[in-house]
């Protein structure tokens, strides 16, 4: 392949991002057509007015997301901000755990935390898991027809569960989950957002405090006992990885249940599949992952070196936004990538992104999902939606992509 | 077929375990890939090619023999 320069087009002409969706279950129809390119295009993003790369085919969003010259340093100058923040609040942004950092920091925190996020360790979390959907169940029901799934199952599930995960105490679970509500809650101003935040913080804080005493056998006791061993132990640094924990795992599983079970109940042949054989349970949260792969920009970067990606040259400094969401569409690798199949073999899908950053949840939001949706559709076998689909308020400009309100009726 | 595991390289999605769980392992100190079977019979050929093709770090490879 010849290496090209893209055409250099004058500012008003390059297309905006992020672009917009003509339906709630397909990705925007802008992302087919530069597909059928096979060659990255520039981005002008609408809120920091920045440009960047949009790279859509699915080999081409793995070699960049695998290629050793590629940075996830979000204070970078040109990197694909999806906010528009001034120079001064981007250097002040507080130094991201993990999902900010670049190798080698960014493999020695990994290292860290594998072992809490292995296969065989959320297969332990299994039963603590089933216990908490069937309670939030429990409360859906008691609530009555018309009630919200996003309100009683989609949040508090990832929200139960990352407690449990990093052992909050049952006592600090109320104040936990509404601080969790009131990031994530529309209806929060931004100021309301940002002191749940620090408040969350400072809540991670006084629990590390608390449990350095007695370093009891849960995921933050074990990262001290295993940080104090080698002489790592950075109280402001486990609290801030926790925070990641609590924000990455929580929004993007709760949207997840919420979408999935939409997408079922609108695709009543697939739902009767999974319901004649639980064992399509994994191939079907791999089909919804990948339909809707939700965190489509969570996998910008920037170069750092020159690269060519479909006989395009990419320069050191140049933004780049590796779409999960368009390379989980690739017509070439998924056939048919909008329709619904829960019989696909979907795991090369990007929705967990790819190369090192790869979702170190992956295998947790598996088993949430896996479990709220059997669970859901077995005990409320007559669940239908109480407003039709399409009048479903979707969060079509967020970071990450979900369903504010969901209300079932049964 | 033989597998060859990076272990230096490997980020610990569990990817292949979660594709052939006979083959690949991740130890239980550090989470990183543990090979079962570095010759694993021809009835998982297709598996260990699969999890090679969806390991996100480039830690496993095929060596054709
Ligand atoms: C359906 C649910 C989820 C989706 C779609 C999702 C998606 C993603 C994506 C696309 C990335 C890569 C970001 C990048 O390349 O920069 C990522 C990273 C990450 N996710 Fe998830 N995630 C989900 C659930 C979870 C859960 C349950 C947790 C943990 C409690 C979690 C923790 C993380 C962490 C810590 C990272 C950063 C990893 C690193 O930088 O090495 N995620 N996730
Ligand atoms: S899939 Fe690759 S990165 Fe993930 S555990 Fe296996 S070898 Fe390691």
């Amino acid at each position: 392949m010849t290496q090209s320069q893209a055409p250099e087009l004058p500012v008003d002409q390059i297309p905006a991002f992020p672009m917009e969706r003509t339906c709630p279950f397909h990705p925007p129809a802008a992302y087919s057509e530069i597909q059928d390119g096979d060659a990255p295009v520039k981005v002008r993003l609408t809120r920091s007015g920045r440009i960047a790369w949009l790279i859509t085919s699915h080999d081409q969003v793995r070699q960049v997301l695998a290629h050793p010259g590629v940075s996830s340093d979000r204070t970078a100058p040109n990197f694909p901000l999806a906010v528009n923040l001034d120079p001064e609040e981007i250097k002040n942004m507080p130094k991201p755990a993990l999902i900010g950092l670049d190798p080698p920091e960014h493999s020695v925190q990994r290292r860290q935390v594998i072992t809490e996020f292995t296969v065989r360790r959320t297969k332990d979390l299994r039963p603590r898991i089933q216990q908490i959907v069937d309670d939030a169940i429990d409360d859906l029901l008691a609530a009555g027809k018309g009630a919200d799934l996003v309100e009683h199952v989609s949040l508090p599930v990832p929200s139960m569960v990352i407690c449990e995960l990093l052992g909050v105490p049952y006592a600090d679970h109320d104040y936990f989950q509404e601080r969790t509500r009131a990031l994530l809650s529309r209806d929060s101003t931004i100021e309301q957002g940002r002191r749940a935040l620090n408040e969350l913080g400072d809540y991670f804080v006084e629990l590390l405090t608390a449990k350095e005493k007695n370093t009891p056998d849960d995921m933050l006791g074990r990262l001290i006992t295993a940080g104090r061993a080698d002489g790592t132990y950075d109280r402001d640094e486990l609290a801030a990885l926790a925070r990641l924990l609590l924000i990455a795992g929580h929004e993007t599983t709760a949207n997840m249940i919420s979408l999935g079970t939409v997408a079922l109940l609108e695709n009543p042949e697939q739902l009767a599949k999974l319901k004649a054989d639980s064992g399509l349970l994994p191939t079907t949260v791999e089909e919804l992952l990948r339909v809707f792969a939700i965190a489509d920009v969570a996998t910008s970067r920037t170069a750092l070196v020159d690269m060519e990606v479909g006989g395009v040259l990419i320069k050191a400094g140049d933004g780049i936004i590796a779409s999960g969401l368009a390379a989980s569409h690739d017509p070439g690798v998924f056939p048919e990538p909008h329709a619904i199949d829960v019989t696909r073999s979907a795991r090369a899908h990007v929705a967990f992104g790819y190369g090192v950053h790869q979702c170190l949840g992956q295998n947790l939001a598996r088993a949430e999902l896996e479990i709220a949706y059997e669970t859901l559709f077995r005990r409320v076998p007559g669940l239908t939606l109480a407003v039709p689909a399409e009048n479903l308020p979707y969060k079509n400009d967020a970071f990450i992509y979900g369903i504010h309100e969901v209300p079932v009726t049964w | 077929m033989r597998i060859k595991a990076d272990r230096d390289v490997c980020v610990g999605a569990g990817q292949c375990v979660l594709t052939d769980p006979d083959v690949f392992d991740q130890g239980v100190d550090d989470g990183i890939v543990w090979l079962l079977a570095e010759v694993p019979g021809p009835e998982h050929e297709d598996k260990v090619r699969e999890a090679v093709s969806l390991c996100p770090s480039g830690a496993l490879s095929i060596v054709e023999e």
